[in-house]
């Protein structure tokens, strides 16, 4: 079975598996980082949106064998530095985000990226960006989560 | 003063059980249901509703609820109900912190674990959580708080009435304090005895009443919070099925057994009742195996069949309309398509199955019904099945069922290992249980300004209650004031309102064909019978040259109804001037006690409801809600702001968007892109919810209720938007498909390899 090394959360890793296994098993049912959530493993309801290299993907299509040494990866559990949650995780509690709670790690991954690209494009966050993102919250917070996007941006 | 009737109303009896540290239980003083006289003729969900029945039910066994206060100050509660997302557990930590002057953190509420003993009063479901358990709660928090200052007053050698309670801490006269945990064994007993105490009076509330963020909400920000997918049983491996192509469909044999056994990664593959179970080292092998799988399917019971042929057999069901005498008849036929329930967390449960005992871990609303069947279907005697409650990744019904936990104990009992069982979202679509299909016919007879007469007909695809509710009815058929009627008749006639003054109003459902899975979905019948009445109520005062608001005003029926709609009119400012293709529309709920009104505005303007966004359902958007509840005695009116607001989104894709197709025996959704429930680029950009001030001294039910005013206004705004009642919801239900029907043989899609963002 071939190796694969990868950093997650600022750890260097190595598991072996097949080349075809999806990054979301390896984490889940390999490492047992549980934080990125199954919702429907083709990449369309983003439940388990984490970040490589600092943009948001999703590991349930993701082949482990893609993911190169040199990648890092991060998930909800890496988003808070040394016990500080991050702004974005602050402005989801401030707002009373969750409610099952079952997308919000995938939510607030997508936000955080979110916020990174406009700021990079040199762009506010505008309705318009909300309306596009497609991960789905089936307890139908989402006004909530837009408020929290917009404080979070802020404090970012 | 122990005279007055208003102090009789708070004193209660509870227990103080002998343990190690103090700990208490209740029994709650059996009080009549509250019989409220009502001059015009009430409906039978007036005088005794779901929840009364539900609470009855309970009462018996609430003196099994106990509460521990620990060495280090906190107190556990072991809540016996299921948290969904709905927010139970902070609303009960907040109850025990009130009623007991401790900080809210300190105050550790869990789900307990199948409790037999509990018989029905262990069932998440009706919006009865806190209805049910409010007052029993109170009450063993009470006793808690009365033998801490007992035992205080021991310590500091004074007498109890000087002595005061605060954060956690008893405090005497002179300024001494301690703390409630140096107290948990000074106030332990070794003999359990009976204590009746006062309840604190509503208007000394400090936490109850103020809105409180959840409890659990670093966890689930942090990706701390566990589902049952995330525990980690010990040899607990991945565990998909391989369902057939068919609703129900059946497995004949497996062609290729060895073939798939030999793959990467799998340890076992076997035939239960719903299809080819295997089990793999990873999720993803799980796919692999799944899809690689040969089988010879059996037909299921509805194959061939579509949605037109479902509502052929529907109609000829329908009762008769009564022909009116005098006046003018108003009539309209609604048609509700079948919709999924199936929510974010698909069906799953970890199994443990040994010749001699089980374990099961999952996300379940009725436990004790899912051990007895679990006990049941493995030859076990119950007390040898353990059954773990885990918090789940939302229900909106699904989890009254234990769908998935019989699988695992089948699969776990033939593989002789331990399973971890997950439906694909394709499964969770397609083989899932549904909200039935149904129609809605009105007749309202006018005469002038005067409505003489409301009869709703409401005919309906069976909805399965076989999860508990169906045995509590049976055990109080006697003290139901709805006669001898079937289980589905008896809560379709506890859940419904009278909500104007109609004349004679009757209210009538009929169900049939139980081939489908079915199930009660958030607020069972009533997103489909309230979008019906008040699109006829907006006819009817159409008819009289009436504004829908005003005329709402003058015929409804209850004060709380009222107060509601013109609040929602009142913030929403109903009759402003919208553009050409914008409207508002409001429409008002009453159910579980709880009084809602709901004013929304809708954009159906071409350039709107021709937005493009890909592999999505667009269509009008909803470009405002606004919302009133009157829950009785508010908890927590952050909660249930947010459970109003969830409710809408709901009531949004019921009425616009998202419905199942069933063609030729099967559901062509198969994705969150398929089944459209809401999503961002469909949610209204304002949504503000009021929550009432108190108008009872308990709190009404509130999971569920938001769901039928919200959609009603939705469907309302869209007739005054485009100038025709819509008639069938969703209303793009018959528009040509968003999406590419994913194939059926093998039953669940290949991931795909696209998830690295940009060119890599």
């Amino acid at each position: 079975m071939p190796k694969h090394t990868f950093t997650v959360n600022g750890k260097k890793v190595t598991v072996k598996a097949e080349d075809s296994v999806r990054l979301l098993w390896i984490l889940r049912d390999v490492l047992g980082i549980t934080g990125p959530k199954y919702g429907c493993g083709i990449n369309v309801c983003k439940a388990c949106t984490s970040h490589i290299n600092g943009q948001a993907f999703n590991p349930c299509s993701v082949p482990v064998g893609k993911i190169k040494p040199t990648d890092e990866i991060t998930t909800i559990e890496g988003l808070a530095k040394k016990g500080r949650l991050h702004p974005m995780q602050q402005a989801w509690i401030d707002h009373d985000v969750a409610q099952c709670g079952y997308c919000q790690p995938g939510q607030i991954m997508a936000a955080v990226a979110l916020v990174k690209k406009l700021r990079k494009e040199g762009r506010p966050v505008r309705n318009a960006d909300l309306d596009e993102i497609r991960n789905i919250c089936r307890c139908g917070t989402y006004d909530r989560i837009r408020d929290a996007i917009k404080d979070g941006a802020r404090r970012m | 003063m122990a005279d007055s009737p208003q102090l009789d109303r708070r004193r209660f009896v509870g227990f103080v059980v002998a343990a190690p540290t103090l700990a208490v239980a209740v029994r709650i003083v059996a009080a009549p249901p509250a019989a409220a006289s009502i001059p015009t003729l009430p409906g039978p969900a007036e005088l005794f509703d779901l929840g009364d029945l539900q609470n009855l039910a309970a009462q018996p066994t609430m003196n099994n609820i106990m509460m521990v206060l620990n060495r280090d100050g906190t107190v556990s509660f072991a809540l016996p109900r299921s948290e969904n997302g709905q927010g139970i557990m902070t609303s009960t930590a907040m109850i025990i912190a009130e009623e007991m002057d401790i900080p809210v953190k300190r105050v550790k509420v869990t789900l307990a674990d199948a409790r037999p003993e509990l018989i029905w009063n262990q069932l998440t479901g009706g919006s009865n959580s806190t209805r049910s358990t409010y007052m029993p709660i109170r009450t063993a928090a009470a006793v808690a708080k009365a033998k801490l200052r007992e035992a205080a007053a021991r310590e500091f050698g004074v007498s109890e009435r000087s002595l005061t309670t605060s954060e956690g801490a008893v405090v005497a006269e002179d300024g001494r304090s301690i703390d409630y945990g140096d107290l948990a064994v000074l106030a332990a007993v070794t003999e359990t005895t009976e204590v009746a105490v006062t309840l604190k009076a509503p208007e000394n509330f400090r936490i109850v009443g103020k809105g409180h963020g959840r409890t659990d909400a670093r966890a689930a920000v942090t990706g701390k919070k566990k589902y049952a997918m995330d525990l980690k049983v010990k040899g607990a491996k991945p565990t998909m099925v391989c369902r057939p192509p068919t609703i129900n469909g059946t497995v004949k044999s497996v062609l290729n057994r060895p073939a798939v056994l030999a793959m990467p990664g799998v340890t076992h593959v076997v035939t239960i009742s719903t299809g080819v179970a295997v089990r793999a080292r990873t999720f993803g092998q799980c796919i692999n195996a799944v899809r690689a799988l040969k089988v010879n399917w059996g037909p299921g019971p509805v194959d061939g069949l579509s949605d037109g042929d479902i509502l052929a057999e529907i109609k000829s069901a329908e009762l008769p309309l009564t022909p009116p005498l005098l006046g003018t008849a108003i009539d309209g036929n609604f048609t509700f398509w079948f919709a999924s329930n199936s929510a974010l967390e698909t069906n799953c449960a970890i199994a443990d199955v040994r010749a001699d005992r089980a374990e099961i871990w999952g996300p379940m609303k009725v436990p004790i019904a899912a051990k007895q069947a679990i006990a049941q279907r493995l030859g076990l005697q119950p007390g040898a099945v353990k059954v773990h409650v885990i918090q789940g990744g939302g229900s909106f019904g699904r989890k009254l069922f234990h769908d998935a936990a019989m699988e695992a104990v089948e699969a776990s009992k033939k593989m002789g290992k331990p399973v971890k069982l997950m439906w694909h979202r394709a499964d969770d679509s397609r083989q899932g249980r549904v909200h039935p299909m149904a129609t809605s016919r009105v007749r309202a007879v006018t005469l002038g300004t005067e409505v003489l007469s409301f009869e709703q007909r409401h005919t309906s695809i069976s909805t399965d209650f076989t999860h508990g509710f169906g045995e509590m009815i049976t055990a109080f058929a006697g003290s139901l004031p709805v006669g001898d009627i079937g289980f589905s008749e008896t809560i379709y006639a506890l859940s419904q309102s009278l909500h104007y003054n109609f004349g004679l109003t009757t209210q009538l459902m009929s169900e049939v064909d139980t081939r489908f899975n079915t199930g009660s979905m958030r607020n069972i019948y009533s997103p489909n019978t309230a979008v019906a009445r008040e699109l006829m109520v907006d006819k009817i005062a159409k008819s009289m040259n009436k504004d829908p608001y005003q005329f709402r005003r003058e015929f409804v029926r209850t004060p709380r109804l009222k107060a509601v709609l013109e609040k929602v009119a009142d913030v929403g400012n109903w009759g402003r001037p919208m553009p050409h293709g914008m409207a508002q529309g409001i429409a008002i709920h009453d159910e579980y006690r709880t009084a809602t009104a709901c004013l929304v505005e809708i954009d159906c303007r071409p350039k709107t409801v021709n937005r493009k966004i890909r592999q999505a359902r667009t269509g009008p958007r909803v470009t405002k809600v606004v919302f009133a509840i009157d829950a009785g005695l508010p908890i927590n009116p952050e909660g249930l702001k947010a459970q109003m607001m969830g409710a809408s989104m709901d009531g949004i894709a019921l009425v616009l968007t998202s419905s199942l197709h069933l063609r030729n025996g099967y559901f062509l959704e198969a994705s969150w892109d398929n089944y459209a429930y809401t999503r961002q680029w469909n949610t209204p950009p304002v949504v503000q919810v009021i929550v009432m001030p108190p108008t009872s001294d308990t709190p009404g039910g509130a999971g569920e209720v938001g769901v039928a005013a919200s959609g009603a206004a939705v469907a309302a705004a869209y007739a005054r938007a485009t100038g025709v009642m819509p008639t069938s919801f969703p209303i793009n239900h018959k528009s040509p498909l968003h999406f590419k029907v994913k194939p059926t043989v093998p039953p669940i899609p290949q991931s795909p390899t696209n998830g690295l963002p940009g060119p890599r």
